[in-house]
């Protein structure tokens, strides 16, 4: 588990594709360079979506962590 | 919620720049812009011809998912497809396409989430998403673009469309 400072959570847990990924980019756009949001979902699909727009978008994974019935996607906006 | 270019026509083969964002301001072309994606050549076209809840959700969903990655996505609304976006009407339940039966509609019941056009709201916030109100229809309807949700752009003839649509065009 990161022990990186979380400076926001978004609990998606419940919401279906796109949901979770559309969050993520909300907040991304409302936070700073550097920030780091975490994005927990329980959305399948989160797991291949997220990734693939951070990389796209240029932003970083810090780190992963899947739990039993969900993800913690670790984020920080790069620029 | 507010309306981007309500009223507005784009001449057939009319060269499309960038669709008016919540800034104002087009950004196709740019690299990675103020909406977080860098922008891709290769655009999305969409023609929704059924307005039954599922078949919208599944069209706001792709329009979603393309407009994240930065792909321009224009819909063309027809039939009951445009009747489902008046806004007196676009909150309203549409029902689901005959296949979905008793168990597919508790399915996507279940489902939850966002109502489509909350998803499609989101869509062109963070892309480049143009609704367009086919003129055909409208005519049908005697509808003007002032009797729709302010999700709709403009209105658009057929050929004006198909010219401006790079790519193919996926029906719904």
């Amino acid at each position: 588990m990161t022990t990186v400072h979380i400076d926001r959570s978004i609990d998606a847990r419940g919401t279906p594709c796109p949901g979770p990924l559309m969050s993520l980019i909300g907040a991304i756009r409302e936070c700073e360079v550097g920030q780091v949001i975490e994005v927990i979902s329980s959305d399948e699909g989160s797991k291949t979506d997220i990734p693939a727009w951070l990389e796209k978008a240029g932003h970083e994974i810090v780190e992963i962590v899947e739990e039993e019935a969900f993800a913690r996607f670790i984020v920080r906006k790069a620029r | 919620m507010t309306r981007g270019s309500a009223g507005q026509k784009s001449l057939p083969g009319q060269a499309k720049g960038p669709l008016p964002g919540p800034t104002g301001v087009g950004t196709l072309g740019s690299d990675r812009d103020s909406r977080g994606c860098e922008m891709d050549d290769s655009a999305l076209s969409l023609v929704l011809f059924s307005g039954t809840d599922d078949r919208l959700d599944a069209a706001a969903v792709l329009t979603a998912g393309a407009a994240a990655l930065g792909r321009r996505v224009d819909i063309l609304l027809q039939y009951w497809a445009l009747d489902a976006f008046r806004s007196d009407r676009i909150a309203e339940p549409h029902g689901l396409s005959p296949e979905a039966g008793i168990a597919g509609a508790e399915a996507y019941e279940r489902l939850g989430g966002q109502h489509w056009s909350d998803v499609l709201r989101q869509a062109k916030e963070v892309g480049e998403v143009g609704i367009h109100a086919c003129s055909r229809s409208m005519e049908m309807f005697g509808l003007k673009v002032a009797d729709l949700d302010p999700l709709v752009d403009d209105e658009h003839g057929i050929a004006s469309f198909i010219m401006d649509a790079s790519g193919p065009v996926t029906f719904i």
